[in-house]
This record gives C-alpha cells, structure tokens and sequence, in this order.
C-alpha cells in the first residue's frame, strides 16, 4: 500500500516535471484555476446579480466602462441595453458555461467509455454495430448535431448539455475503443479473463487504467469545445436565453452593437470565452506531448 | 477496384437509407409546426385543414414513406414558411455556401500544409513553434467570435471590406457566382478567412503531425545516405507518404465545412444554405430541416466515397488489395 | 596500399536527460580497396551508431563530438553539408537492416532509383531509368526491367534488399556500410546475398563495412573483423586469426554462442548478464561485470594487447594465462 502510494506521488511529480517544460502550458494552467474561481465565487466577487431584475435600472444603459452607475460602484467593464453591469454578468456567464462545459464532458466521457468498452470488451456483432454508429456520428460536425439536438429538445441549460453529450460522446468512445483494443491483445487482460473474475472487474480494474491516459487528452479538448458550442449555440439563438446569461448569449447580444461605438457589450464576453478555451487547449496540448509525445497532432 | 466501387457504393445506400429514417423520426418529434405557423386563435377547420393538406395526420411510418416516393421523384417538398418548393430554395442558396466553401478551403491547404510542412521539418525552431500556437487559436477560439472581431476590425475599425452579405453575382461558366469582380471578392474574403481559420489550424497539425513521423521513417535517412538534397527529401520521398492522410483529411473537411458554414454565415449575414437551415430550425419548418440533413448525410457518404476510391489510388498498398 | 575508407578516433554523444552517452568511444579502422571489414558487436553497442556517424547522418539529440573520417583523402568531418550530401551515395553509400522500411512504400521502385541517380548526375529521367535497370541486373535480380515498375510491397523481402543495395551501388561508391542487411531475411537468402555482395567488393573494389551482431556471418564474408563492446572496438584482427583465436574473452562468449559451431545435444552457453547501460558504465573495462577472467585489475583501463595486426584491449587476454 505504502509502495504504491509513493510510485503513484513519483509518477504524478514526474508528470508535473514534465509538463512544467512548456511555461505556456503552466501559465495557462494558472489563468485557468483564477478562473474557475472567479466564476465559481461570482456570488461574492460579482458587484451584482445579473439575473435579478430588480437590480436593473434602465437609466444605467450603455454605460462606458469606468462609469459609475446608479449602484454607485464603478461598472469596469460597462453596462449593457438593459443595464446590466458587464463584468457581472461576464462572470457569471462564465460560471454557467463552465458548468456546461464540465457537466456535457464528463457526461459524454462516461458515455463514451461505457460504449467504447463494452463494444471492446464483448467484440463481435455488437461491436461492428456500436463502432459503425459511433464512426457515423464523429464523420458529421459536431455543430450540426448539436443544433438539431437542441432544435428537438428545446433551450435550456440540461437540455444543451445532453445535445453536447449527444454529439461528443462519440470521441470518447473511439478513444476508448481504440485503446482497449490494443490492450485487450495483450496478455494481462486474457490472464484475467481466464480467472473466475467478474466481468466488470476486468473492465474497471485491469482494462480502464490503461485507456486513461489518452482519454484524459481527449477529455481537455472536449471540455473547451464543449464551451465553444455551447457558446455557438446561444450566439445563433437556438442555445441559452438572455435571461440566463452563458458567455455565448452576451456575446449573442452584443453583436447587434458591433456597428456602433458600444462594442464593450461584445468584446468583454467575447475576450473571456477566447482566454477560457485557448487556455484549455493549451493544456491539453500540453498534457498531450508529455503522454504520448510521439503523437503530435 | 471495381468490386471495391460497388462493395462502398452498398454501403453508402444503406447508410443514407439508415440516416433518413432516424432524420425524419428525429424531425418530426419536434413540437408541432401548425402551432408555429398559424395565428393561435385559428379556428378548428382551418387548422385541420392545414394539417391534412402537410399530411400531418398520417402515421409516421406513412409520412416517411410518402417523403421517400417524393424524394425519388425529385421532390423534397414545399417550405412552410416560404411557400416554394424545398429543392428549388436549396438550389437558389447553395452556390453562395459551395463559393464560401471553396475560397475557404483553399486558404486553408494552400497555407496551412507548407506551414504544418516547415513545422513538421523544423519542429523545434522558433518559427515551428509559433506555428503551433497560431494553430491552437485557430481551432480553438469559436468561430462566431472570431467572425465578430473580424467584422470590428476590417469592416467597422478599418473600413477596408464590407461587413456582411453577398457581393453582385454574374453568370460564369453555367455558374451563378460572386467572385468575377472585385466588388464580389471584398465580400467573400472575410468570411472565407472566417471560415478557413479551423480548417487551416487542422491542415497545420495534420501536415506537421505526418510531417514529424516520416521524417523518422527509415526510407528517409536512407534517401539521404544517397546523397539526395533535402528538398528532394521532403518533396520527392516524404510529401508522397503524407500527402494520403491530407487528401482524405481535406476531402472529409470540404463536407464539415460545408455544415460548418453554418455560423460564419450567420455572423456574416451570407445568403447560403447554412443561413436558411439556422432560420428553418427557428421556424420549424420541417420539409427544409429534414431536406437540408438528409442532403448533408448523402453528401457526406459520397464524400466519404470519393476518398476511399482517391486513398485507393495514391496508396498502391490499398489499391493491390481491392484488386486481388 | 592506401585504404579505401579510414577512421580514426571517431566518438559519437548523445545528449539525454539523464547525462551524457557515449555511443561511440575513439573508434579507429580502415578498410582497404576490395575488402570487406565486419563490424561485430551485441545490439546497444554502438555497430550501428558508427555506420551513420561515418555518413554524418546521427539524428539529434546525437552529435559526432571528435575523430577523422578519411575517404580517398578527404576528411569527411570537415565538409560543409552540402560538400557532405555530394559524398552521400557517391564516396561512402549506405543499406539498412529492414528492407521493408528502407524503400519508400508509395514510389515504385525505378522511381526511387532514378531519384537517387539524380541525387549527383544531371541525365535524363529516360538515362536514370536505364542506369536503375543496369545496377538491378548487378545484383542479380532477374527481369530487372519489370521490377522497376513495381512498388516495394511487391516484392519479396531479399528482392526488397537487393534493390536497396542496387540503390546504394548506383554511383560505384569506394565504401558501402552495409548495417545488418540480412538480419531480416531467411538464411537462404542471406547465403545468396553474401555472395552477391562478396562479389562485388571483388569485382568493383568497393569497400565494405559490415555490420552484423552475428559471428558466422562474418566468419564466411569478411577479410577482418572489429569487435564493438560498449561503443569501444576492444578487439581487431584478420578474421581468420579472430575466430580460430580470440584474445578478448567477450569475443570468446560471441564464439561460443554461435549454434552452428556447437557440439549438438549440449546446452548452449551465453554470456552471463547484458550489455551494460552506457550512462552508467563500470570504471576500467566495461566488460568486466560480465567476464568469467575479470579480476581487480580490470577497474583500470584496459590495455593493447596483442601483435600489431591482431590486438585486443584487455588485462586478461586469452591464450596468455
């Protein structure tokens, strides 16, 4: 026991040793946990309640950032057509597509193990069916999927969540597949066969560790475009409402000042949905080469 | 190689055939269009009426199969909303998409495989690197946003390119298309850039990704114990090998991007069919949604047809197979 | 007589993160006109390193850090890269062990060859053609002309490697390095490949470095052997003289773990251990963890025993004791 937990702390500091080469990387990393903080304390950290109504007033439209509002606190990033403060609702437009992003990816990792494994694990028909749709599904865009989904299933913060699962599960499960293949060659996972094991506990115990590093790749991607969808989505109009601020439906409703001086009601938004996903993908870019440095795209 | 055509054309039908039911079934579970369509305070028999002239009342099985007979026909139906038929409104918007898509395409393989090239051969220079990044932006930062700054940058700040919509469109070679004049180009240049960013951060990391492994293969240090040049290294001996991943990439990429045409439309304001299929989910109109996927579906089967037969042809390993 | 290729004091280093490696420690040779030189050694011992040091082909983080590489009296290691791919193919030409990953898959195989009769001659792709067909034929391969439009996976494995040795011979270098080449193959095959390739050296005078992990091999093809330990060449002589009496007692285990030169029914000895790792190797000689003659000398360098054609580096030669 003992052993094992130092292998494990050595493995976890030799990764870190490795992932510290890029400073890109670790700086991402960094502007990612301010986030998730920020967003995650907005309640605290926010000067305002975007979604309350009451906190609303009408004179304080379209204030320019610095300005102070009728609040009589300083609206840094401005306000918006209805006088929402904007860095209000940027975070807790961001707490919301966090939790999107999150939820949709380990929702659709789930899936997408169970699916990947079980289509390794049992193989034959079941598999050539279940890969043949899961192939299908990743040969359509995501974005196309996802708005068809939402279109059938309505707006709203689950429902988007299980369109994104819907649409991403599938590189979870070719991930999985593809790697559990490849192990269930091996001898380990055939000696564990041959014993009177559960069949669930090959699968967990023997089977998943060793899929995992190349999902956890797959999982950063998707969690970034998870918020990217989401964002795209609310932007055309089939996503989130105004009344529920994502970063996506901000930006949604900035655009229509894109032609005026007002452009704070995009950008703002606009800026923290870039610096989120960038800083998602760097990392796991990062992760990536230190994984599996010989695969490089 | 025929044998193999036939055997993927097989398949293909029954995708499309397997595709269209789900489709239709997934379609036609959305709420109820006569709701959307007509003034809630609409009597009864209009109503009715309504529904029995959309066929709405027939079982689903029925429906589908009324639709399949139509479409073998040549006829997809009429839109609800605009009144005309679906094939004639699909037609009339697809050439403004496939232009977009084309200038889009081409941006993103004439620039992004010599930068995945120099990337791949020099992974370690600083050039490579930012490279890299360059690419990491271009596919992760959505591209509605980047669309936004776009806009804000050339066509507000600038005043270079105008904003949105669709330059003057002349008759070329059968075609009706916007880029015989530079009026049309200013136009299609920035949501083709819009849309080509994606594509060409995939084209990077691909080409570059291929670039890295065959550069380690051993016909390449043995092509270079004969003495010959680096360039003819990389463009005699290692473009051959990864140029079969890039076409089947690009050919794949032309269908997504197609569907993905869909947001930089709507950003830009283009009248292609990506625009129509956006307002025809936020309408419910039917006969447009299920005609517009089911097209999507057949042309990405084909798509995927088209390179199967060009893998075959480029890669003399595949190509023997289908013979034997 | 003046050596076709001679290398002398020739070190190779790797750097790893974990230190420096030394895959190739002061290696001195020279092979003359006609004459084939085995390369002996355990893989991991540098053999193979050498060969792409000589062609200054060692894929970073490796780096040549010193020696001489004279071929027809021009220092290698002194040209520019460009001066250095024109010796390429031309001076001192190269073939692989795996046939199947040598030729480029996607070109068929004229192609290929033209490309490299290309590399130095301005002619025609017509001309280059023709000379692909001419160097098929040297190597004895029936039907030259049809194989030339042929892609690699068509061929057989020794087909395969006879087109890569016809590639390497198309600009008559003075020296071939030839790494392992009949590895992979079946032993009949590699019989006839021998031959071709004894031929050659006698026919054209192109020198051959040989490099092989396998005794019996060279023992019927080369004119003297070097054996590598470690990055170090720790034995040298005639062939003949190296395999009827070896001095290093590493030689001795390579000998007797040879089948074909072992009383059946008995077992087969091996040498005790594994080639050491070379970023940690014993002080002295680096064999010595594995040698049943070792003694507390052997911490201190080993050092030249032997007559001036037939030496070993060792403090315990045998044939001495």
């Amino acid at each position: 026991m003992a052993v094992a937990e130092t292998t494990r702390r050595q493995r976890l500091s030799e990764f870190w040793s490795d992932f510290a080469q890029s400073r890109v990387a670790v700086v991402a990393l960094a502007v990612i946990l301010v986030l998730l903080f920020l967003a995650f304390a907005c309640e605290w950290v926010a000067p305002q309640d975007p979604y309350d109504l009451r906190n609303l007033d009408w004179l304080d439209a379209f204030l320019p950032p610095g300005t102070v509002g009728s609040g009589g606190y300083v609206h840094v990033l401005g306000t918006d057509n209805v006088g929402r403060d904007m860095l209000s609702a940027v975070l807790y437009g961001l707490r919301t597509s966090f939790i999107i992003g999150l939820s949709a990816g380990a929702l659709a990792l789930t899936a997408g193990i169970a699916v990947g494994l079980t289509a390794a694990y049992f193989g034959g028909r079941l598999e050539a069916v279940l890969m043949r749709v899961v192939d299908l599904q990743l040969s359509m865009p995501a974005i196309l999927m996802a708005l068809v989904l939402v279109a059938l299933l309505g707006s709203g913060v689950g429902q988007i969540v299980l369109a994104l699962v819907v649409a991403q599960y599938a590189y979870f499960a070719r991930t999985t597949h593809g790697a559990a293949t490849v192990e269930r060659r091996k001898d380990y996972i055939e000696a564990a066969r041959s014993t009177p094991l559960p069949t669930y506990r090959v699968l967990f115990r023997h089977l998943l560790p060793n899929v995992m590093p190349p999902l956890i790749v797959v999982a950063t991607v998707q969690v970034a475009a998870a918020i990217a969808l989401e964002a795209t989505l609310s932007f055309l109009g089939v996503g989130l409402p105004l009344t529920e601020p994502s970063l996506g439906s901000l930006i949604s409703n900035g655009f229509r000042y894109i032609h005026t001086d007002r452009t704070w009601l995009s950008l703002y938004p606009g800026f923290a949905l870039m610096i989120t996903v960038v800083a998602i993908n760097l990392v796991g870019d990062q992760v990536r080469t230190v994984l599996d440095p010989r695969q490089g795209l | 190689m025929i044998a193999f055509i036939l055997q993927r054309l097989m398949q293909s039908v029954l995708v499309v055939f397997a595709m269209s039911v789900i489709v239709f079934v997934g379609v036609y579970a959305i709420g109820n269009p006569i709701d959307v369509l007509i003034d809630p305070g609409a009597t009864q028999s209009i109503r009715d009426a309504l529904i029995e002239r959309y066929g709405l009342d027939q079982p689903l099985w029925r429906q589908y199969f009324t639709f399949v007979t139509n479409v073998a026909q040549g006829d997809l139906g009429r839109s609800m909303v605009y009144n005309v038929p679906v094939t004639s409104l699909i037609f009339s918007r697809l050439p403004a998409t496939l232009e977009l898509v084309f200038v889009a395409m081409f941006l993103a393989t004439a620039l992004g495989v010599p930068l995945g090239i120099w990337a791949g051969y020099k992974p370690d220079s600083f050039s490579s690197k930012a490279i890299m990044a360059l690419s990491i932006l271009g596919f992760s930062v959505p591209t509605f946003w980047i669309g936004m700054l776009l806009i804000m940058g050339f066509a507000v700040n600038l005043g270079w390119l105008p904003s949105g919509g669709r330059g003057l469109v002349a008759e070329f070679l059968g075609f009706r298309t916007s880029l015989t004049s530079a009026e049309g180009w200013s136009h299609v240049l920035l949501p083709a850039i819009n849309l080509s960013l994606f594509k060409m951060g995939l084209m990077i990391r691909l080409t570059r990704a291929g670039m890295v492994e065959a550069m380690r293969a051993d016909y390449v240090k043995f092509a270079r114990a004969q003495g010959l040049s680096e360039r003819e290294v990389v463009f005699g001996h290692v473009l051959r090998n990864i140029s079969i991943p890039i076409v089947t990439v690009f050919g794949l990429e032309l269908g997504s991007t197609l569907a993905f045409a869909v947001v930089t439309e709507s950003v830009f304001n283009w009248p292609g069919v990506g625009k129509l299929i956006i307002d025809s989910i936020l309408q419910l109109d039917r006969p447009v949604m299920v005609s517009y996927l089911v097209m999507v579906v057949i042309l990405f089967v084909l798509i995927n047809l088209v390179v199967d037969i060009v893998y075959a042809r480029l890669d003399p390993r595949v190509r023997l197979k289908g013979e034997e | 007589m003046s050596a076709a290729i001679e290398v002398a004091g020739l070190t190779t280093q790797f750097e790893t993160r974990a230190g420096i490696v030394t895959a190739v420690n002061d290696v001195s040779f020279s092979v003359g006109r006609g004459r084939i030189l085995g390369l002996v050694g355990e893989s991991g011992s540098g053999k193979s390193v050498t060969g792409f040091s000589i062609l200054g082909l060692v894929d970073p983080p490796g780096r040549v850090s010193g020696g001489q590489v004279l071929v027809a009296g021009t220092d290698l290691r002194g040209l520019t890269p460009e001066a250095m791919r024109k010796m390429r193919g031309k001076a001192v030409s190269m073939v692989f062990q795996d046939p199947m990953m040598t030729l480029n898959p996607v070109l068929r195989v004229g192609d290929q060859m033209a490309r490299a009769v290309r590399a130095h001659d301005r002619v025609s792709t017509r001309a280059a053609w023709d000379r692909a067909r001419a160097a098929l034929e040297v190597v004895g391969i029936p039907a030259a002309a049809e194989r030339l439009h042929a892609y690699p996976h068509q061929l057989s494995g020794g087909m395969r490697q006879r087109v890569a040795i016809a590639i390497a011979i198309l600009h008559q270098p003075a020296v071939l390095i030839a790494d392992e080449p009949t590895t992979a193959l079946d032993v009949s095959i590699q019989g006839q490949i021998l031959a071709e390739v004894r031929r050659l050296a006698d026919d054209t005078g192109t020198a051959i470095v040989w490099i092989t992990h396998d005794l019996a091999v060279v023992s019927s093809l080369a004119d003297d052997i070097c054996v590598m330990y470690a990055g170090r060449i720790v034995e040298r002589g005639p062939a003949e003289a190296v395999i009827a009496r070896p001095l290093h007692p590493y030689t001795r285990g390579l000998m007797d773990s040879v089948p074909a030169r072992h009383e059946p029914g008995k077992p087969l000895p091996q040498i005790p251990g594994s080639t050491p790792s070379l970023l940690n190797l014993p002080s002295g000689c680096p064999f010595r963890n594995r040698c049943p003659r070792a003694s507390d000398l052997c911490t201190t360098d080993p050092p030249e025993v032997g007559t001036a054609t037939h030496s070993a580096r060792c403090h315990h030669p045998l044939g001495d004791a």
